[in-house]
């Protein structure tokens, strides 16, 4: 009896312990991501835009600033979530699965006026909205995102999405949608695609790369990939911005046997001929296509240019806020910030740029209500899970001097295609971001 | 990732499930868990027989655990790259399999308490072959 007790106690013990071990494993600091201290102030804080950047903002002062009145101005009604268009457009999620409602997000506490922003005075400290509304700010923050400039490509609508074999997944949840039935024709009756990307700066530049990879590997999965002519056709040189990437790239490219024709800008579509003339050094060449992917060319929007708040000397054309790359803050308008897609910066039009962003700015603005200096600083920050296949992926994350910057340094390669990785998109992404948007992660 | 606390993973759970169900999971896990703790003081010792029932269903468990994460990701087992992806795997397995021991354990001990482990000598020889000691 008592070899019996001791066995049973033992055993009980050793399961306690292995018990203990899981619930202590998480984690050992409690409290929500980087949300400092509360300050008392009566600054007025107007936020252009409602995406990913001006919404997790305001989450972030909401809570932080006490007395402080925040003012967010954004006319669209739906908040998308953007990284989930690539999987949306290789038919793995519906187009519903990056759609929720910009008052979802935003506190209670905070103002929301649904109109488009037509002029800021930086002077008078106003933004102007189209439907004649003015509001005054001590301190504005612009995230208002991007425009895509689809009219720049001669012949080329947004009604053509969809059928005769074109595809256009950044323009919106249906468009990705409608991307997918262009691609699915694709991936069953092979032929010509082409893959595109623009010359200027632009929101994701892994997603041009990631849709290629799911369309050859769909094709694959079809059995009719020796069927399928794939080409990468983008106007820079290499296939991506940081050069160990692109390299990566290269060699994945090279294996599933995609073709590239780089330095060549798209700029007409023969939609009835299915013809893409593209610019090269030597002139316009014109290449037949059954599948065409159309990212247009990306540029601020018109009011940042018309209220004199863009950079003049870089990125011509294109209208990106004037900021610090460090700080954020306007070079010269100290009380403005830029968050997201439109500052301009050299890198950083993600999400995960955003989150890295937002408490930059949080951290000078809230600084400078109480009359001080914030000390954070934005390193260049972007990540991009490179999927190179339905069910693997590279976690890809580096900075401005194009250093890889891995989160999890020893565990998840950067530049290994792997399930975690994967994981890491389909599954805790959207909800990484969504915690973001509350100012909690 | 910036930082990765507590907070964050618990918000990012539950945006993952939602709060309601994320919370209920917990809950359940937390009663199943309270249940199983229950059973094994109430009884004062791992009854063996119901002990290796519940491992038979350990495999079970696994299997199950891991065909449910690969449905839910689009993913195939060819899709495993390198040594963590494995590692990840076999962890859901293993997390599969630990819960289904415990819970089929709980469910028995609750709900079937009147088997063999209630006589001593049985449950003596059980553990005998559990642990394989001589007998006395």
């Amino acid at each position: 009896m008592t070899q019996d007790f001791d066995s049973t106690r033992r055993a009980f013990l050793a399961m306690m312990a292995a018990g203990g071990a899981l619930a202590t494993l998480p984690g050992e600091e409690a409290g929500a991501a980087g949300v400092g201290p509360t300050v008392s102030t009566n600054a007025k804080v107007v936020i252009i835009g409602a995406g990913a950047a001006g919404t997790a903002l305001a989450n972030r002062l909401f809570r932080r600033m006490e007395g402080g009145q925040i003012t967010v101005i954004d006319p669209r009604a739906r908040h998308l979530y953007q990284p989930g268009m690539t999987l949306v457009a290789a038919g793995l999620k519906p187009a519903d699965y990056v759609v929720s409602q910009t008052t979802d997000w935003i506190p209670s506490g905070v103002d929301l006026i649904p109109e488009r922003v037509a002029l800021v005075d930086a002077e008078a400290q106003t933004v102007a909205t189209e439907n004649g509304r003015t509001v005054d700010y001590d301190f504005l923050v612009l995230a208002p995102g991007l425009v895509l400039d689809h009219d720049a490509i001669e012949g080329f609508s947004l009604d053509m999405v969809g059928s005769n074999g074109i595809g256009a997944l950044y323009a919106g949840p249906e468009y990705a949608a409608r991307t997918w039935n262009a691609a699915s024709q694709f991936v069953e009756e092979g032929g010509r695609g082409i893959f595109t990307r623009p010359a200027t700066e632009m929101k994701c530049a892994g997603a041009p790369l990631k849709h290629t990879f799911l369309i050859d590997d769909r094709l694959r999965r079809a059995g009719n990939r020796e069927n399928a002519e794939v080409i990468y056709a983008a106007p820079q040189g290499g296939l991506f911005g940081v050069p160990i990437v692109a390299e990566k790239v290269r060699m994945l490219f090279g294996e599933r046997g995609i073709d590239t024709q780089m330095q060549r800008t798209l700029t007409r579509i023969d939609a009835d001929a299915k013809i893409a003339t593209f610019d090269t050094a030597d002139g316009p060449v014109e290449e037949g296509y059954d599948y065409l992917h159309v990212i247009p060319p990306q540029r601020a929007p018109e009011f940042i240019v018309q209220s004199g708040l863009h950079w003049e000397d870089r990125w011509v054309g294109q209208g990106w806020a004037e900021v610090d790359q460090y700080t954020l803050r306007h070079n010269r308008y100290p009380n403005i910030f830029a968050a997201g897609d439109v500052a301009g910066v050299p890198k950083g039009k993600t999400a995960a740029s955003a989150k890295w962003q937002v408490p930059v700015v949080e951290d000078h603005l809230v600084a400078a209500t109480q009359g001080q200096e914030g000390t954070a600083i934005f390193n260049g920050y972007t990540s991009c899970p490179m999927i190179t296949r339905i069910g693997r992926a590279m976690l890809i994350e580096f900075d401005y001097n194009n250093d890889l910057v891995p989160s999890f340094p020893g565990v998840i390669a950067p530049l290994e295609e792997l399930w975690i990785s994967w994981l890491m998109k389909e599954v805790a992404l959207k909800a990484t971001y969504n915690a973001m948007l509350r100012g909690r992660a | 990732m910036e930082e990765l606390t507590l907070g964050t993973l618990i918000a990012v759970f539950e945006e993952m499930f939602g709060r309601g169900l994320f919370w209920g999971l917990v809950v359940a896990a937390g009663i199943v868990t309270v249940a199983y703790l229950y059973v094994l003081i109430r009884d004062r010792h791992i009854g063996w027989r119901k002990f290796l029932i519940a491992q038979m269903f350990m495999p079970v468990g696994a299997v199950a655990a891991v065909w449910f994460v690969l449905a839910v990701t689009s993913s195939r087992l060819s899709d495993m790259g390198g040594a963590i992806d494995v590692i990840v795997l076999l962890g859901i397995a293993a997390v599969g399999a630990v819960g289904a021991a415990i819970l089929v354990y709980t469910i028995e001990s609750l709900f079937f308490r009147s088997d063999k482990d209630t006589r001593v000598n049985t449950a003596r020889d059980d553990v005998r072959d559990a642990v394989g000691q001589p007998a006395e």
